[in-house]
């Protein structure tokens, strides 16, 4: 039990359609636990549920059956909803939405000052936050003038800042160019190696999902596919028939073997296939 | 010819400390019908250049002519370059305000003089175009559809003016695999079944890589390429020094051939790629 970081018991989240008033279920009784130190990839076309599962993970959401445990406290529990956002942070899609203060470093500031933090405290945790995330060289720079992959590791050294044992990523690259993909991606890898952050990354890009310990797969509320990147990718048509890509790789493994060649189906890298062929 | 941009500079706080070369001397000429990807990394110009195609700006010095008219011209009529010059905004959805989705779509060209039966018309045939079914869906608020089927409105609401022109920025940003498949198949759509030129921006390679013939890459400024896309994913270190990159696939096969295999060194697409390796293997094993 002690490995366990997340547990999600059973749990359904229902809520009233906007249209005609019915009880919709976005997440149907799932069950999942989330491993200390575990790096989980979460799956699913838009409206699978997937953005909703992660907010239950950290008491946004209350679930309307079933339990939430982080680090053993219930998320129904209020007395236990400060600690449980403490330790498990959360990383939007839009960096724009999460900024708040015009210096860098007082906006990564906000969060421990927020639990009362002592000042040199603060401090210490400030600097040691834009350093992990290299953005120490623009403490005191205006965030609006940061490119959206620097704005986006801001926003994730503030949460840094609270000392989460647990971040969890809504999409964190969606609106970034491909050199901001890239920071995000490192800084993402670098938490969970060097630091021992449990990461939870909800995505819709395939490249980033082969970098995780474990993936889900959400289709209407269930997890439908769960495993290893290479035992998830490696079912291709059924990851395509739940609305995703399998990288363009795996993708040429799968069709030169149904071209009648013998070739493993469970690449993912571009290494691998050449090594093979 | 349809567009002819000479000496473009675009200047932001000049002759201050912060003056900043925005564009810097753009020349390109774009063909009737061409269908061209615009790639560059955040901060490399390409929103303010396409800003500048339907004189949402003004540039400092240079001009733009469209079907040879100079459309910064005080004597240019605003109206027609709008409609001639569709602009689709980064997510367009946001800019929905009607309260039902064909006001929406009206709404532009409503603004053009037409008849009631021509708008109608057009609503009807740009919605289907977009896949949005215009019987059920006509009355209903915008503000009820998923955000895939709001950016239809948006785009339909703009293919309503039947433009020349379209740009397209970022259209599948924030999308998830199907619903950027879906909206990409009706992009190509619309180029097959309409005379219409297409800019489309993009940081996604794999789709500029899938539907355009002609890339222009912008870095600092400056048109840094201007080829046809096998050309242009040729250079992938210059690429990837602009923080830019080529799709999965292309960089699969320039390893691949990197290793002495005899194969084509660009591809675009897996199924090129695949057609490409089975060739090769099957001539490998004839010999």
């Amino acid at each position: 039990m002690d490995d366990v970081m997340i547990k999600i018991n059973k749990a359904t989240y229902e809520y009233k359609s906007l249209i005609d008033d019915s009880i919709q279920q976005a997440v149907k009784n799932v069950d999942i636990e989330v491993k200390k130190g575990e790096f989980l990839v979460i799956l699913g076309h838009n409206g699978s549920g997937k953005s909703t599962l992660a907010k239950l993970m950290n008491g946004l959401l209350l679930p309307a059956r079933g339990d939430i445990d982080v680090m053993g406290m219930n998320t129904r529990d209020d007395e236990q909803i400060w600690n449980i956002r403490e330790k498990t942070g959360m990383v939007f899609q839009n960096p724009d939405n999460q900024i708040v203060a015009t210096i860098v470093e007082e906006d990564v500031a906000f969060g421990p000052e927020n639990l009362g933090v002592p000042q040199e405290e603060i401090r210490k945790r400030v600097d040691e936050a834009l350093e992990l995330v290299e953005m120490t060289d623009y403490k005191t720079h205006a965030p609006h003038l940061l490119s959206g992959g620097q704005k986006q590791r801001v926003a994730i050294a503030g949460i840094l800042a609270m000392r989460p044992d647990c971040i969890i990523f809504d999409e964190p690259t969606s609106m970034l160019d491909p050199s901001g993909r890239i920071e995000v991606m490192n800084t993402i890898k670098k938490l969970n190696k060097d630091d021992e952050k449990t990461i939870v990354l909800i995505t819709h890009y395939m490249d980033e999902a082969v970098e995780g310990d474990r993936v889900l797969v959400m289709e209407d509320g269930e997890i439908v596919m769960e495993g290893t990147p290479r035992e998830v990718f490696s079912q291709v048509e059924k990851v395509k028939s739940y609305g995703l890509d399998v990288p363009q790789v795996t993708e040429l493994a799968y069709e030169l073997r149904k071209a009648g060649l013998d070739i493993r189906e469970d690449i993912l890298s571009i290494e691998e296939l050449v090594e093979l062929l | 010819m349809i567009m002819k941009i000479s000496d473009l500079k675009y200047i932001y706080n000049p002759n201050t400390p912060f003056e900043k070369k925005a564009l810097d001397n753009i020349n390109v000429e774009i063909d009737r019908g061409e269908f061209i990807g615009l790639i560059g990394h955040t901060g490399s110009g390409k929103s303010t250049l396409v800003q500048h195609l339907n004189r949402l700006m003004k540039p400092t010095s240079g001009t733009i002519l469209i079907d040879g008219i100079d459309i910064n011209e005080k004597e240019t009529d605003l109206k027609s370059i709008r409609q001639k010059v569709g602009l689709v905004f980064q997510y367009p959805e946001h800019q929905l305000f009607e309260e039902t989705i064909y006001k929406d779509i009206a709404f532009g060209p409503k603004n053009l003089d037409l008849s009631e039966e021509e708008i109608e018309e057009r609503v009807r045939d740009s919605m289907e175009l977009v896949g949005l079914d215009y019987d059920t869906l006509k009355d209903r608020s915008p503000f009820e559809l998923s955000g895939g089927q709001k950016r239809r409105v948006a785009i339909a609401g703009v293919v309503a003016m039947k433009p020349d022109i379209l740009i397209l920025d970022e259209p599948t940003a924030g999308l998830d695999p199907r619903g950027r498949d879906e909206i990409l198949g009706e992009i190509q759509d619309l180029y097959k079944k309409n005379d219409i030129t297409i800019i489309l921006v993009s940081h996604s390679m794999e789709d500029i890589a899938r539907l355009v013939d002609r890339i222009l890459v912008m870095h600092k400024g400056k048109i840094s390429m201007d080829d046809t896309t096998v050309e242009v994913f040729k250079r992938v270190d210059e690429l990837k020094n602009m923080g830019l990159g080529v799709p999965q696939i292309t960089e699969f096969m320039r390893a691949f051939h990197k290793k002495g295999n005899k194969v084509k060194e660009t591809v675009l697409t897996v199924e090129e790629g695949r057609d490409e390796i089975l060739k090769y293997l099957r001539s490998k094993s004839d010999a």
